[in-house]
């Protein structure tokens, strides 16, 4: 489907970008922590060639996944400032899960759970370059006690297993809710999507005469 | 090392399976270090080189008779000294050969994220087959002795093999081979163990009233013993660990991350997935573009 | 040895005293290790630093270098106080009660007979008064008051244990530890062993040094006796061969002695060599000198040595000063009355003192060839270095002959323990480049020189016509011939008592008893004959095994002399025969012979009533703890301190240091004053070097790379000098730029009330080899030797030392400043 005329822009084409480019050095990392996690999963390590590559490419891979989420952090941030109504959506999320987002109050640009997934990342992402940075033999073998490599190997791997479950919650939520993968690869949603999942943010665009992403700021009520 | 014995695992780094263990009627082996009978000579480190093809950096003397003046990947195996006092202001100077003890629970093999990089034969020699390895590091800090060391030539983790391709076909290691003053010996766990008996109680005829053999149980034993003058104090030896274990982190890092980690990734997944099929998606029905629609004209309009 | 490396297991107590047997005998330290092990033995090591074979002592003595008569002789006194002496061996087995000579006398650090001028004593008072027979007189009751053991009393008597304290630093309570501990090996079933090296053997008074132990061990009775002696262990696997085979310039081979240009006639050169028993009954071996000595000329010149010309005595040099040692070599060259050098495995740069005499002594050569497997620092003495060598090639006219040779792995041959074993050796590589072996290169030299003189005259051709060369290859005897000539063979038949033929005219030795004196027999060193005889050759057996466990194997190699493994060995047994050690006996006498593991040092079958003395070498047959005339400074050890001391000789101010010891004057203004080099200095080998040969090898190199002096905390923290750290170290000699070990090993010593500090100094770096460049510790040295061998003084001298900071990198690096090589 091409995008209608009435369709309003949630995502600016630099952000989608800018959040594949996470999500693929998210995955990468993923996939290869997990291969240097737990012997279940070590056939992961030749996706990237081999174990050797594995280990030398995942720390590099963890340097541009700062870097990426930085600049999605900047364009995000205020988008997911914590409301009084995001915890009494939080306090519905049975009913969200049942499909009776009416009976809960209206959303804004961002429900609770996408900006829960926001600050988790926001924290998990710094811790796991951090402990990272200690337990990357090549450079810092050196830098830090043995003890402290040991504390940042456990710490590095917990938050890593955070990240992972946040991330299964956000590619579920994307996939559930239909055309929000849209949303983020074409960058555009339908008025009814936005009615229905994030209207108060759909009434400001709508107030201000914007197209979206962000309400005009020239119309906005004084 | 050359993986001579790849019939007689008992264990196998990064694998879940049962490694191939057909060879079952192999007796344990250990090194035995008779400090009291150590003179430093070096001989053993030179062995070491020659039997092994290593031959380090040649560093600058740092104020000490250690040089090179810790184990790296081209030295295996190194003689520490150090310069003790004793409560009746005598000196004595303990000399220890430093290197991979081959615990029976090895902290390096079990931090080992690589498929077959860590083994451990069935007579006990705990072994690196350095092509597997991938360079993480994570034996240096599953070790409880500080031993192994990643080259930074070829990003593989190095150690003392306790020579097993020597072993492998019955020869001593090259460092017993080569001791001077038979401070060094060699033969199956049980052997050593008695020899050393002997040896504490010559000692305590001496006066080391504290003397024994040091085969830390907190690492399920060593295949690497020492006979120490000072059991009550093995850290006098250089900093060798009083009560060596495999850190405690490591652990909650093996047997509880790990286990919950992925009990916790499965039923993420798992959840999501019966979700998913239980509920359907979200969609977007006609009345919400309707309802859309008649806001933007109500705008509209005012 | 007396003994051997496998005997030290018999040993009760082992004492390492001037040396550090672990350090750098790794490998026959195993015996001392087997010996704390199975014969529960204790380990006592007197060092002034805390050794590596300290480490696994069981009591260890500090003591200040150069000190040891003082320690030893307050020990002896300590044996004699406490009568903790071995009596019946002392009263059978020792000169302890002959009697000497009127006229003898020791007085103010000096004995009777004493030249100042000429810095010598003529020894006559130095004997025994003697009876109408020429035997020496003996009181058997010990009462008269010049028998010999009344002398050493009187003259140990000032060595009390605040004397010896006060000189060499060692803490009273210690040393009479020490004591205690050697004084219980005096019961006729404990034996004591003693290891030395080059911790005694290179002082000012070296020989004393060992001389002052022999004594304590013949007042033990420790000497012939299993897991006892006098054991001094060689720094070089053949360095025992060398003086076996007399390459010392006043030595020939078998312990042999150079003529003098006062003995211009062979019949002069016997006289002083009968060696006429001076008690009833004593076999006094060197009677046969004369045997020893023409059948040593046989092998020399062959059929050109005959009754009529005396044996081609004539042909042999005759010494116009005591010894032409290395010290006076190099001496001559700087005075220039020696121009040409032939420097065959050997690096004086390196190995003799005063670093800065040896590399102006070169310069002063017309010519220079060395010998030598390795790229030696004396090759190079020419090139600027750096300044490691900071010499100036344009200036320099000495022209340099390298000449490659072979190592031993490279050769056939055989070397000669410590344990005086000769073990022959297989070659096992080809040697690289253009190296050949020494064999080679010196019988190019004596063919191109005979056909020389054989061409142009000369003043004096015949030594060199006339040396015999019946080899199959002439110009590279293999090592097989030469070793059966030392060997030796019968020239004619030779026939027992009844005239039957035992040997054919051609076949080789049994053993050095067949020498004779008429020319019918050859041997080029006496003391090996029997080591390849008709039987083949002896050097190359190979059997372990030790019948009784005993250590002694007595089918491995070959020992000199006679296949002996112990020395003296009919000293193991009482007066009657029986051993004094049932559990570990060497010999016995069975009723009608001596029998036992080992070859008996003595007649087989002479009867223990005949009171023949157990030391058949000695003229009076028994150890002698009064010298008579064999020791240059006296017939009893005396402390001297150092040439160069911190302290005066608090014993005798007027007479500090040898008095009988050469030093050329040029050298005396060398030696540094307390006031100006306040630290005594030492030097030392590493168990991770051998000598200067390692530096050439990358392992050794990597295990030890870099000089170093070593220093105790006190003195560290006095000069700030931190582990480490660059210290500048200097005498009056020379200064070395290297870095700082400081080490609890080695501590400050009172001696005299004042704290003295010790700095070690490695000796193996130097600018050549693959080790970090060092400057070599005999820049330091003193050059003055031993009175007695003239072994450099490298144990004992003064420096001085302060921080310093890291020398730029172009002093550090390798090789030589400007390009150009020698010929």
């Amino acid at each position: 489907m091409s995008r209608p005329k009435d369709a309003i822009t949630r995502y600016k084409t630099v952000s989608r970008l800018n959040h594949w480019l996470t999500g693929l050095c998210f995955v990468l990392l993923m996939l290869s922590g997990l291969a240097m996690f737990h012997p279940y999963f070590s056939w992961l390590s030749f996706l990237f060639g081999s174990g050797q590559w594995m280990r030398a490419i995942h720390p590099w891979i963890g340097c541009l996944m700062i870097a990426s989420f930085l600049g999605l952090f900047i364009q995000f941030w205020h988008h997911n400032v914590w409301e009084r109504r995001d915890t009494e959506w939080v306090k519905n999320i049975d009913k969200v899960l049942a499909k009776k987002e009416d009976e809960v109050p209206e959303v804004g640009r961002n429900n609770a759970g996408q900006k829960g997934v926001f600050w988790a990342m926001a924290l998990l992402v710094p811790v796991l370059f951090l402990s990272g940075l200690v337990i990357w033999e090549y450079y810092f073998g050196h830098a830090t006690s043995i003890e402290a490599q040991r504390v940042a190997l456990l710490i590095h791997s917990a938050a890593a297993i955070g990240a992972i479950l946040v991330w299964i919650v956000h590619v579920y939520a994307a996939l559930w809710v239909k055309y929000s993968m849209r949303a983020m690869i074409r960058g555009w949603v339908t008025p009814g999507w936005a009615w229905k999942h994030h209207r108060a943010w759909f009434r400001e665009l709508v107030d201000t005469g914007s197209r979206g992403p962000e309400p005009n700021p020239r119309n906005r009520a004084p | 090392m050359a993986d001579l014995q790849s019939q007689n695992y008992i264990r196998r780094s990064a694998t879940t399976m049962t490694p191939p263990t057909t060879r079952s009627n192999v007796e344990e082996v250990a090194k035995l270090i008779d400090v009291s009978r150590c003179i430093g000579c070096k001989a053993c480190q030179s062995a070491c080189m020659e039997w092994n093809d290593l031959r380090p950096e040649m560093e600058e003397f740092q104020g000490a008779y250690e040089n090179p003046h810790d184990l790296n990947p081209g030295v295996w195996t190194l003689m520490r000294f150090a310069e003790y006092e004793n409560d009746h202001g005598d000196l004595e100077w303990l000399i220890r050969k430093d290197g991979c003890m081959h615990c029976e629970d090895p902290g390096c093999l079990k931090a080992c994220p690589a498929p077959g990089a860590i083994v451990q034969y069935a007579n006990g020699i705990v072994d690196f087959i350095s092509d597997a390895c991938i360079g993480c590091g994570y034996c240096i800090k599953g070790c409880p002795f500080n031993i192994p060391r990643v080259s930074e030539k070829d990003h593989k983790s190095y150690k003392c093999t306790l020579c097993s391709d020597r072993v492998a076909v019955g020869l001593e290691p090259a460092c017993v081979k080569t001791c001077p003053t038979g401070a060094i010996m060699f033969g199956t766990k049980a052997d050593m163990k008695d020899w050393a008996e002997e040896r504490i109680e010559e000692l305590k005829e001496r006066g080391f009233e504290n003397a024994g053999l040091y085969d830390p149980a907190e690492v399920g034993g060593t295949h690497v013993m020492y006979v120490l003058h000072h059991r009550d104090k093995p850290s006098l030896y250089s900093g060798l660990p009083d009560k060596p274990h495999i850190s405690a982190v490591i652990g909650l890092w093996k047997h509880v991350l790990k286990p919950v980690a992925l009990a916790g990734i499965a039923f993420a997944a798992l959840g999501a997935f019966v979700h998913g099929i239980v509920s359907g998606p979200m969609e977007v029905e006609e009345e919400d573009e309707a309802e859309a629609r008649k806001e933007m004209e109500r705008r509209a309009k005012s | 040895m007396t003994n051997s490396w496998q005997d030290i297991k018999n040993a009760d107590l082992v004492i390492v005293m001037g040396g550090n047997a672990a350090e750098a005998h790794p490998c026959g330290f195993k015996w001392v290790i087997e010996a704390k092990i199975e014969n529960k033995a204790k380990l006592i090591v007197v060092d002034p630093r805390f050794t590596r074979t300290a480490s696994v002592a069981d009591y260890y003595a500090p003591i200040r270098p150069g000190t040891d008569i003082a320690f030893l002789s307050g020990v002896m006194r300590y044996l004699l106080e406490n009568d903790k002496i071995q009596h019946e061996y002392v009263r059978s087995f020792t000169n302890a009660g002959l009697i000497v000579k009127e006229g003898f006398a020791f007085e103010d650090g000096l004995f009777s007979g004493y030249n100042e001028e000429k810095h010598t004593y003529d020894k006559s008072s130095w004997d025994y008064e003697l009876d109408e027979q020429g035997f020496a007189k003996i009181d058997e009751t010990w009462k008269h008051p010049r028998c010999v053991i009344n002398l050493l009393k009187k003259h140990l008597d000032r060595y009390t244990p605040e004397m010896v304290s006060r000189i060499c630093g060692t803490p009273q309570d210690k040393f009479l530890k020490v004591c205690e501990m050697i004084a219980s090996t005096s019961s006729p079933e404990r034996s004591m062993t003693s290891l030395f090296a080059l911790g005694w053997t290179q002082h000012s008074v070296g020989a004393q040094n060992v001389r002052s132990m022999a004594m304590v061990q013949l007042l033990l009775g420790n000497i012939g006796v299993a897991g006892g002696g006098m054991n001094a262990l060689r720094g070089h696997s053949n360095i025992q061969g060398l003086t076996d085979v007399g390459l010392l310039s006043s030595a020939m081979p078998g312990y042999m002695t150079m003529p003098k240009d006062s003995e211009p006639t062979f019949d002069k050169y016997m006289e002083t060599r009968q060696f006429k028993p001076l008690r009833p009954g004593q076999m006094s071996y060197w009677q046969n000198y004369r045997k020893f000595f023409v059948s040593f000329q046989k092998a020399i010149y062959g059929n050109a040595a005959t009754a009529e010309n005396s044996w081609a005595y004539d042909w042999l040099p005759k010494l116009d000063v005591p010894d032409y040692d290395i010290l006076r070599a190099f001496e001559m060259m700087d005075k220039g009355q020696m121009n040409g050098y032939i420097c065959q495995g050997f690096n004086p740069m390196q190995a003799f003192p005063d670093r800065g005499k040896i590399r102006r002594s070169l310069a002063k050569l017309k010519y220079l060839v060395v010998v030598d497997p390795l790229d030696t620092e004396t090759a190079n003495f020419w090139q600027d270095f750096g300044p490691q060598n900071p010499s100036d090639p344009a200036s320099i006219q000495t022209e340099v002959f390298q000449l490659p040779c072979t190592c031993f792995a490279e050769e056939d041959g055989s070397l000669v323990s410590s344990a005086r074993w000769l073990q022959w050796h297989w070659k096992a590589a080809d040697a690289p480049g253009e190296a050949k072996t020494d064999i080679f290169i010196i019988a190019g030299l004596y063919q191109r020189m005979k056909a020389m003189y054989a061409k142009e005259g000369g003043a004096f051709p015949d030594p060199l016509l006339n040396l015999t060369w019946q080899y199959a290859d002439p110009d590279e005897p293999h090592p097989s011939e030469m070793a059966k000539e030392m060997n030796g063979r019968a020239l004619a038949d030779l026939k027992d008592a009844n005239g039957n033929v035992i040997l054919k005219a051609g076949q080789q030795l049994d053993g050095f008893a067949q020498l004779k004196d008429d020319g019918t027999t050859m041997s080029g060193c006496w003391i090996f004959s029997g080591s390849w005889t008709e039987k083949g050759n002896q050097m190359a057996r190979r059997d372990a095994t030790d019948p009784r466990e005993a250590g002694i194997a007595p089918n491995w190699a070959w020992a000199w002399p006679a296949n002996r493994r112990i020395l003296y060995n009919r000293a193991s047994a009482d007066p009657s025969g029986k051993p004094w050690a049932p559990h570990k006996p060497v010999i016995k006498w069975n009723g009608a012979s001596w029998v036992g593991f080992d070859t008996p040092d003595y007649g087989p079958t002479v009867k223990p009533e005949d009171s023949m003395g157990p030391f058949i070498m000695n003229q009076e047959g028994v150890g002698k703890l009064f010298a008579r005339g064999g020791m240059a400074e006296g017939p009893f050890p005396e402390h001297y301190e150092p040439f160069e001391s911190p302290v005066d000789n608090v014993l005798h101010p007027k007479v500090k240091s040898n008095p009988a010891a050469r030093v050329f004057p040029s050298d005396r203004e060398h030696f540094g004053k307390g006031e100006d080099f306040p630290y005594v200095g030492t030097t030392y080998r590493l168990t991770e070097h051998f000598h200067y040969w390692t530096k050439h090898a990358k392992i050794n190199s990597i295990l030890q790379p870099e000089e170093f002096v070593e220093i105790g905390e006190v003195l560290a923290k006095e000069k700030k000098i931190e582990q480490g750290g660059w210290v500048r170290v200097w005498s009056k000699r020379g200064q070395v730029i290297c870095k700082a070990y400081v080490t609890k090993r080695i501590k400050p010593m009172m001696v005299d009330g004042k704290p003295t500090h010790v700095i070690g100094c490695p000796i193996h770096w130097g600018f050549t080899g693959v080790a970090r460049k060092g400057y070599g510790a005999n820049t330091l040295t003193p050059f003055v030797g031993d009175a007695n061998t003239n072994t450099p003084e490298f144990k004992a001298f003064l420096l001085n030392i302060e921080p310093t900071s890291r020398p730029p990198a172009i002093d550090l690096a390798h090789g030589p400043r400007k390009a150009g090589r020698s010929a």
